[in-house]
């Protein structure tokens, strides 16, 4: 609920308001970017970690 | 030391997701694995302080950024800027992170506070509710809430977006958009 008459520039004042749609997109980018990784799945050192871990020696199907 | 297949599911469906934080806390592939390796040891260690029943991947990365800022502070000890280290090491090796396309936002993203970059990162991109996040980082809701929106202010500025217009001045940006969009 920020009068929205003064500007964004300055850092230490209470920040602006960002507009929806800008807000969105942001969102739309961190998320991509995070995503990228995420769909990497699960790189073969951390299932072999597990496994190690387990102490059985079984190898993971997945 | 036998793991609970349970466990042992939950514990390997939460690694994608906290590679994913830990590259964005720290910026560096290699490092955020071995952060990643760091934080399964510990936990299977404390398997038992974990409570049933509870959020799994909450707990994991609760563990993750504790130890990510323990050794934040240790080396900040040891490198005298670690902000502007962080910032350089990302322009150093772009290529570590696959697409292009997403540098100029991870340029930006790691200029934030840590701080800010966490909460961002967890509400934004990991899921988390406020709550959860509020958990995760060890303080009240309503700081993370404004750690969350002054991220979000420093982020549009650092891209000199004031608009939607003002995104993507590259194809390939809008084209990731476009697709990874709903």
């Amino acid at each position: 609920m920020e009068a929205a008459a003064t500007g964004s520039k300055k850092l230490n004042a209470k920040p602006a308001k960002l507009g929806r749609d800008v807000q969105a997109r942001l969102g739309q980018q961190l998320r991509a970017m995070y995503d990228e990784v995420v769909n990497q799945g699960v790189p073969e050192r951390f299932s072999e970690l597990i496994n190690r871990l387990d102490g059985n020696g079984k190898k993971d199907g997945r | 030391m036998p793991i609970d297949e349970s466990v042992r599911k939950a514990v390997l469906g939460a690694v994608p997701s906290l590679r994913a934080f830990a590259i964005s806390l720290c910026g560096n592939v290699d490092r955020a694995d071995d952060l990643v390796q760091e934080t399964l040891l510990r936990a299977l260690a404390n398997i038992d302080s974990f409570q049933p029943g509870t959020n799994m991947s909450a707990w994991l990365f609760t563990i993750l950024r504790n130890h990510f800022r323990s050794e934040y502070r240790k080396r900040r000890r040891e490198v005298e800027d670690s902000d502007g280290h962080h910032a350089e090491s990302l322009k150093s090796q772009p290529d570590q992170y696959g697409h292009v396309e997403f540098r100029e936002f991870r340029e930006a993203l790691a200029q934030l506070p840590a701080d800010q970059r966490e909460a961002l990162i967890l509400v934004g991109a990991s899921g988390f509710s406020y709550e959860e996040a509020a958990g995760i980082c060890g303080c009240a809701v309503g700081t993370i809430k404004s750690r969350v929106n002054r991220a979000r202010t420093r982020l549009a500025e650092l891209l000199h977006v004031n608009s939607a217009e003002d995104f993507g001045p590259d194809e390939t940006t809008r084209a990731v958009l476009a697709s990874g969009g709903e």
